[in-house]
């Protein structure tokens, strides 16, 4: 098998070295070939030309360095044949030359000289073109040496190109039809193709790489074939159908050769009109099955399908072809069995051959839904059985395409009703699964879409189950990066208020459907998650009461149901442990009751913030927090029943007047003074909120007492101010309780102890007293009632 | 035109004049010394007619015995000095004396020359005219002028083609068809190679065309073989179901119609070989024998 040694194709310098002595060799032979010619020597001109031809018979060069070999005969060659059309004129006659140039005894030369003629020939007209190239083609199976052979044909090719019968050229008729060019290209074709993939069968086994590469770069010299055919005017869509695909497919078919099949499948669909390939898909799926199992037909199929929908995208009124022809079919047909005769693809192969084919239908047949979700159901079956796709490609695959409906329809609503879409997303791995679930959020976001039926929301969210709740198979939380996670479930969280619908009962749907799939999403990602179910619950609870839509069965009403609902969430929260969450929605929830009259829920919502302030709270910041939180809310309720509002703020007072640091005690208790003091004037009990605010001043004196002892300085004298600012808020506002003797009294407090030796002076707290005093001089000279009641305050 | 043998101090010089000799056909012919000389051609069956000129040398006067022109035919192979065939005589002037340029008319009609004139590689076949003018002392005065015959032969009655299937066994078969069996000698032939099983590596493929000349007869047959046209039919190694056109001109060749058993002394046959020639220059090659023949111009 081994080649002898001449023929053995080597380094480049000797290359080089080859083609130079060749190229000079030419040179030479031209040289006397165009003195012949100028001195109309016939005799010498042939006998010159077929050495210089002969140059051309080496096996020494690479394809590369062929062809510049080539292409420096060809341009002699042009010359002899201007001399032999005037040779013709001189009275030769063309037939006779035809004949003379074949009596050359080697037949490489032999055969160039006869197609040089033969273009003469052929233009003469004193033969039909069709009988000359059928000739010519047929005499060049002489060659049987693929790169000599490769180059002859392709200079037959080149020579005859302007010559053929094509329909309405100069040479159809006597010369023959269309059908004889057709005839002449595809057989020029055949033969080549053959030369070519013969060519990587050339010497020893152990240079192929190279051969395949040496050999790819010959490809376009056959693939210009299938460019002239394109090219003739005369191939209509029956004759291409009829003729020039079934032959080029056959062809290439039966090459069973990988590097020509790819290539020529793609020639096909490149050179060849859009039309033409919608009308024959049949024939040119049926070819893709039969290539060998190597070749990459998922490219090729791409390809196709990327030029049919650009086909149907520049000219909207073929679309009703594309119908006729049932172009979806036939290709989701031809993908499956593709996917079915090549056992060894890949699994990215595949799945790229569905997005293609779903790129495909979004392009061409946006409307049909069914379409996409059949494209994707087909993808189902194939990843049927692989389970999570460990695949990167594949993965990237998977991913683009469940992006392109999303993409196309930027609607998640459309895309939900593709049953097959989830079904396709669980084959995503777990890391990949939760960036495909963050871009199907984020283009929820981007567009804006509401997604407003419960089963819709229900279906989301098991598209979103791998970020909104742990799953078989994915790793442990605390494994996750900390950030990214919170990115997502702040995603999610944010989806929340994407889920909504106008109509009450419905939306109630949405929520508990969103809740049955958080609730599962563990302690981690309910911190996240419910605060924005919450609110979202919260806003149908506000709509409710604008509506006055309170209308329920069982004496229950709606908003009473909402409420429970909202219970329920809350005390999800407790497993995560997020008390302090937990106080602050449960407070938000009273507040919403109170809005809403509700006084036995209001209180419920209110317990629970205690209990949870009771036992889980236990940090002292957040106590004080919290405190001030609850007094706060409390403050405002105004549904609580007078019983149920001394529990309470006997309970807040209780827990403030328990606080850890004194300042925090005294602050709170001080605060509390405003439970028993609603501006609006329901609850105006003026006596206690003094008990109130000589209990913040006995607490600040124990507070005073304590920092001298333990550090010797004050520092607590800001709370005597801060609650003589108390008083004179409950004194301007009529509490009669507070007089301008206790005022007065706690206003020398603060300037003794100002004065005395052990309190280190603090600017903060004389800028502040000193603006109170101000204020107080400032409200004297009012000169209104207010004015009135200060006039007695001396300072 | 005139063709002289003159030999020097020939006391004359003769020369014959075909009656046609301007409007026949004319044979080059290539001698043994390499030159090339143009012949008149004629055919069996033929009139030659002409006149002899003889012109003595100036002063001088030839006494003879007689002038003769004879017509043979001879064939000569490389060992014998030749053997006639034919001989006619006519006499041309009785016993005198030529003392000026003197003009003999002279006509052999409807000569029968059945064999063509041939020049191959051991054995002649020739025609000559030779005129004599007898002499006791010194010698006859010869001069011999050779003329070209050619024969031609009407289509043969059947012709086939040659068709047949070669190989070697697990290595090489194909089938291969020439359009005919005979060939006229403008002829082309046509025809096809047909690989039904290629497992060498072909490197080209030629079509030889032989010519085998045998001389003697039983165990005295002496053959010589040339080859006259080396014809590249293909180049590179082909594949199973390749097949290759042929077509060769004949008459860019120097052929001559297939003789047989001529006159007992010689045959001369014609072969088609068809040669592979594999990568390490092993020929493998199948010859076919072929008739050729002169058709009527």
């Amino acid at each position: 098998m081994q080649n002898s040694g001449p023929d053995d194709i080597s380094s480049t310098e000797e290359q080089e070295k080859w083609l130079a002595d060749a190229l000079a060799l030419v040179q030479h032979h031209a040289f006397y070939m165009h003195r012949a010619l100028d001195s109309c020597n016939l005799r010498d001109a042939l006998k010159y030309s077929a050495q210089m031809l002969g140059e051309l018979r080496t096996s020494k060069l690479s394809p590369q360095k062929y062809y510049e070999l080539y292409m420096k005969t060809f341009d002699e060659l042009r010359m002899l044949e201007v001399f032999f059309k005037e040779e013709t004129k001189r009275g030769c006659t063309t037939a006779h030359l035809y004949e003379l140039v074949q009596h050359a005894g080697n037949i490489l030369p032999r055969l160039y000289l006869l197609c040089t003629v033969g273009s003469v020939y052929i233009k003469s007209k004193d033969a039909p073109a069709k009988e000359v190239l059928k000739d010519l083609v047929e005499m060049c199976r002489g060659i049987q040496n693929p790169i000599r052979g490769l180059f002859l044909r392709s200079y037959l090719s080149q020579i005859s190109k302007d010559k053929l019968p094509d329909a309405a050229s100069e040479f159809e008729g006597e010369g023959g039809t269309v059908v004889d060019a057709v005839e002449f290209v595809l057989q020029n074709f055949t033969e080549m193709n053959k030369l070519w993939v013969r060519m990587q069968h050339q010497g020893p086994a152990r240079e192929k790489e190279k051969r395949e590469k040496e050999r790819s770069e010959l490809r376009d010299l056959v693939g210009k074939n299938l460019h002239l055919l394109s090219q003739l005017e005369g191939v209509d869509l029956d004759l291409y159908r009829d003729m020039v695909l079934p032959r080029v497919l056959e062809q290439v078919v039966n090459c069973k050769d990988e590097l020509a099949q790819y290539y020529l499948m793609d020639c096909i669909i490149q050179v060849f009109p859009d039309e033409y390939h919608l009308q024959t898909l049949d024939t040119l799926l049926g070819a893709c099955p039969q290539l060998q199992p190597t070749v990459d037909v998922k490219t090729i199929l791409s390809q196709l399908m990327e030029r049919l929908s650009n086909y149907a995208a520049s000219t909207p009124q073929v679309l009703a072809d594309f119908l006729q022809v049932e172009a979806f079919s036939k290709l989701s047909e031809a993908v499956v069995k593709v996917i079915e005769v090549q056992p060894d693809m890949p699994l990215v192969g595949a799945v790229s051959l569905h997005v293609a084919l779903l790129t495909f239908t979004l392009r061409v047949h946006v409307d049909r839904l069914d379409y996409v979700d059949q494209v994707l159901g087909a993808c189902v079956k194939k990843l049927e059985g692989v389970g999570k796709v460990k695949d990167n490609k594949a993965t990237k695959q998977i991913i683009a395409l469940l992006t392109a409906p999303l993409e196309k329809y930027n609607n998640i609503v459309t895309v939900l009703s593709l049953t097959n879409y989830p079904k396709v997303m669980e084959h995503l791995d777990y890391g990949t699964n939760k960036v495909m679930a963050v871009v199907i959020i984020q283009n929820i976001m981007k567009n804006g879409t509401f997604i407003m039926e419960a089963d819709k929301v229900e279906a989301l969210c098991e598209l979103l189950k791998e970020i909104i709740q742990d799953s078989d198979g994915s790793p442990a939380l605390d494994e996750l990066d900390e950030e990214d996670f919170m990115e997502e479930q702040n995603l999610v969280a944010r989806l929340v208020q994407m889920l909504t619908n106008d109509d009450n009962s419905e939306m109630f749907k949405i929520l508990q459907t969103v809740r049955k799939y958080f609730l599962k999403g563990g302690p981690k990602r309910l911190g996240y998650t419910l605060p924005s179910l919450v609110f979202s619950a919260l806003k149908l609870v506000r709509l409710l009461q604008q509506q006055d839509e309170s209308s329920g069965e069982d004496g229950v009403t709606f908003p009473q149901k909402v409420f429970q609902f909202l219970l329920q969430t809350v005390e999800a929260l407790s497993v995560v442990p997020a008390p302090e969450l937990a106080l602050r929605l449960y407070l938000q929830c009273a507040e919403a009751a109170n809005n809403c009259d509700l006084e036995p829920i209001a209180y419920e919502f209110f317990t629970q913030a205690f209990v949870l302030y009771e036992e889980e709270i236990a940090d002292s910041k957040a106590q004080v927090t919290a405190i001030h939180l609850i007094i706060g809310t409390l403050q405002r309720m105004h549904v609580f029943g007078v019983e149920n509002r001394d529990t309470l703020t006997h309970k807040a007072t209780g827990y403030s007047a328990k606080l850890l640091k004194k300042p925090d005690q005294c602050r709170a208790v001080y605060a509390c003074s405003h439970l028993f003091w609603v501006v609006d004037g329901r609850v105006q009990d003026g006596e206690r909120v003094l008990l109130c605010l000589k209990r913040a001043l006995r607490i600040a004196n124990a507070a005073q007492q304590m920092a001298s002892v333990t550090k010797g300085s004050g520092g607590t004298l800001t709370l005597f101010v801060e609650i003589l600012n108390k008083y004179l808020y409950y004194f301007e506002h009529g509490n009669q309780h507070i007089t301008n003797s206790v005022i007065q009294g706690l206003i020398e407090l603060i300037v003794t102890e100002m004065q005395s030796d052990n309190t280190t002076q603090d600017p903060m707290v004389d800028s502040f007293f000193a603006s109170t005093l101000r204020y107080i001089r400032f409200q004297k000279q009012k000169g209104d009632g207010v004015a009135e009641r200060y006039a007695s305050i001396e300072l | 035109m005139n063709y002289i043998v003159g030999v020097f101090k020939q006391p004359c010089v003769i020369s014959v004049k075909f009656a046609d000799g301007d409007t026949r056909k004319q044979a080059t012919v290539k001698k043994e010394t390499g030159q090339s000389v143009e012949l008149p051609v004629f055919s069996s069956k033929d009139t030659i007619s002409g006149e002899v000129h003889i012109v003595p040398a100036y002063g001088k006067k030839i006494d003879h015995l007689g002038v003769k022109i004879e017509l043979f035919g001879q064939i000569g192979l490389s060992l014998d000095r030749g053997y006639d065939f034919t001989s006619l005589v006519r006499e041309l002037d009785i016993p005198g004396e030529i003392y000026q340029h003197k003009v003999y008319p002279f006509e052999f009609s409807a000569v029968e020359m059945p064999y063509e004139s041939y020049n191959g590689a051991r054995v002649k076949l020739r025609y000559v005219l030779r005129v004599t003018v007898g002499r006791n002392f010194p010698s006859n005065i010869i001069h011999d002028s050779e003329f070209w015959v050619r024969n031609t032969s009407p289509p043969p009655e059947k012709i086939n083609p040659i068709k047949m299937e070669v190989g070697i066994e697990d290595c090489l078969h194909i089938e291969f068809e020439y359009s005919k069996d005979k060939y006229h000698l403008t002829d082309v032939v046509i025809g096809k190679i047909y690989f039904l099983l290629v497992r060498i590596k072909i490197k080209h493929m030629e079509l030889e065309i032989r010519r085998r000349e045998s001389t003697g007869s039983g165990a005295n047959t002496i053959v010589e073989t040339e080859t006259l046209a080396k014809f590249e039919l293909m180049d590179g190694a082909p594949v199973r179901g390749e097949s290759i056109p042929i077509r060769l001109f004949l008459k860019n060749y120097d052929l001559t119609p297939t003789y047989r058993n001529i006159n007992n002394k010689f045959s001369v046959k014609y072969f088609f070989n068809l040669v592979l020639v594999d990568e390490e220059d092993r020929r493998y090659f199948k010859q076919q024998e072929v008739t050729m023949y002169r058709l009527d111009p």
